[in-house]
């Protein structure tokens, strides 16, 4: 029996070293943290102007219908046409809705000033809404719940700390804000396993979420050369570079391939 | 001695009988474990020990996986002490007894482990030693319940023919590691597939190696069937279960079929595991009897 000894020992060492060393350190590099005040602003009069649209080329994809039938009260948010799910949004004009673009590098080094406002994620018919949005580092989210039901709000950041709140119906809004850049933080409720959510945190006010048309505007640049990035949940990331002067007004548009 | 051979030849009935549901409901408890993996509800419950602040939440979505799961690991913590206090009241071998109390402590770390998970909010680490140590919590349990069956020394068994079972088992713990990881996007499946290769070999050997060697044994005969048999299923379930996830990855939610194939696939592996311990230990439980029996003749 010593021998049955030996291999629960062996095992339980297994365990906690093998187990306990599993996490990946984490290699992406977080920038600065945002600054609390006496920052940069965007330079609306002399800056320059970056505007365009996320085109999508190719058959548009069928999304899936989520199901929400282990869940009287969210498949009934939805009684007149189910819910599809939101990975992929191609507008009436062949537009991508939901695509983060933001400048990935060439502003100038300086802290820019955090808004006071802050940026609604809703829980609304067990959908997150908006699917994605864009904050600064420290700007605060407001995270309601319009829904009858409980909700969780789990975002798994790779560069910011990771977080789990739950949210009765009813209960007041949460404000929760990320104090690095990190592009994107994807928010998930475990209750209702298809919600989704992508937050993109810049530590700069230089990005956009397109919406219904498609479009994005980047107003206020520097004059430089910037690297402007645009990330799509399905697609992943493509970038292009660009160079404005003082109150330049370009046009830079991006396309997807489906 | 006298008694010692009483138990070993008559083991307590209830006190088997009890074991076996111990060991039984342990595997419930992984099972009940890779269905909140699986439905992605490990963190639907945000706080620890309470439940959304009360003994029982609201029963919606993926709370109901992960409060199943409490409730399922509080009957088997309060079974495993039962299953201790009563081998140290009444089972004479003390290698038994500390079985039983080394299996309540992996259940009390178990408990610590996924409360912390909830704590820190599910870092990787501790949410794969959690998945590590329920099975090993298995494998005590496994271990209890063979050490509760007689022991039957008929053909000789050399002590060669026990290093196979033995080394099959730590593979197939090793995968269960290497599963937990992959389940809880630590690593790619690559390493999970090539150690699949790796044990499955190993209990092979295990299981040729007793049936080549000890066919005329109907326990030995029986327990190397059922790793074989579990070692070949657990193979084809991995597989299916890769499918399934490769097949549902577009889809917004878990399916039921990458769900049940998943949940199977960890089944079968606990189950594998503790084949391949049952079968270490019955190797290794012929050797001292037939000593003592070479010794007393």
């Amino acid at each position: 029996m010593k021998k049955i000894w030996i291999a629960v020992g062996v095992m339980s060492a297994l365990t906690f070293a093998g187990c306990g060393g599993g996490e990946k350190t984490e290699t992406k590099q977080a920038e600065t943290a945002a600054p609390a005040g006496g920052a940069a602003t965007p330079d609306l009069t002399n800056g320059a102007t970056v505007t365009g649209k996320v085109i999508f080329d190719g058959a548009k994809p069928v999304m899936k219908t989520i199901d929400m039938s282990a869940n009287p009260t969210c498949m009934n948010a939805h009684k007149a046409a189910p819910q599809k799910s939101e990975e992929v949004v191609i507008n009436d004009n062949g537009t991508v809705k939901y695509a983060f673009v933001w400048v990935k590098a060439g502003l100038p080094d300086q802290t820019w000033q955090i808004p006071t406002s802050t940026v609604e994620l809703n829980q609304s018919g067990c959908m997150y809404q908006p699917h994605v949005i864009g904050i600064m580092a420290g700007q605060n989210i407001d995270i309601k719940n319009s829904d009858p039901t409980n909700h969780n709000i789990h975002p798994m950041p790779a560069v910011n700390q990771e977080w789990n709140e739950s949210q009765p119906p009813g209960s007041a809004d949460k404000m929760q804000s990320f104090p690095r850049q990190e592009v994107m933080v994807p928010v998930k409720c475990q209750i209702h396993n298809w919600m989704r959510a992508y937050i993109g945190v810049v530590s700069h006010p230089f990005y956009a979420v397109t919406g219904d048309d498609g479009t994005f505007s980047l107003k206020g640049l520097p004059p430089g050369t910037y690297t402007i990035q645009v990330w799509q949940e399905k697609y992943g990331t493509q970038e292009q570079q660009i160079t404005v002067g003082a109150k330049d007004s370009k046009t830079l548009d991006f396309t997807i391939k489906g | 001695m006298a008694r010692l051979r009483h138990y070993v030849d008559m083991p307590s009935p209830g006190l088997r009988r009890f074991a076996v549901l111990t060991a039984l409901c342990t595997l419930l408890l992984v099972v009940a474990g890779a269905l909140v993996t699986s439905n992605d509800a490990s963190l639907a419950i945000s706080d620890w020990p309470l439940n959304w602040g009360k003994l029982v939440p609201p029963m919606e979505g993926g709370i109901r996986y992960a409060f199943a799961h409490r409730v399922a690991a509080a009957v088997v913590a309060a079974l495993v002490v039962i299953l201790a206090a009563w081998q140290q009241a009444r089972e004479p071998r003390a290698w038994i007894r500390r079985l039983g109390w080394a299996a309540v402590s992996t259940v009390l770390a178990q408990a610590a482990l996924g409360g912390a998970v909830v704590r820190f909010v599910d870092p990787k680490s501790l949410s794969i030693a959690h998945a590590c140590l329920a099975q090993i919590c298995f494998g005590l349990t496994v271990a209890i319940v063979v050490g509760h069956f007689p022991s039957l020394p008929t053909a000789p068994a050399s002590r060669s023919s026990g290093l196979a079972p033995t080394l099959a088992a730590v593979a197939l713990f090793l995968q269960t590691i290497l599963g937990a990881a992959v389940r809880h996007g630590a690593m790619t499946a690559v390493p999970h597939i090539a150690g699949a290769a790796v044990a499955t070999g190993l209990a092979m050997w295990a299981g040729l190696q007793v049936l080549m060697h000890h066919m005329e044994n109907a326990p030995l005969r029986r327990a190397a069937t059922v790793l074989l048999a579990l070692t070949f299923s657990q193979v084809f379930l991995g597989l299916a279960a890769y499918a399934s996830l490769a097949a549902t990855a577009d889809d917004p939610q878990p399916m039921p079929v990458m769900i049940w194939a998943t949940v199977a696939h960890v089944a079968a592996g606990s189950l594998a595991f503790g084949a391949a311990i049952a079968l270490a230990m019955r190797v290794y439980r012929h050797v001292p009897a037939q000593h003592e029996a070479a010794s007393s003749g």
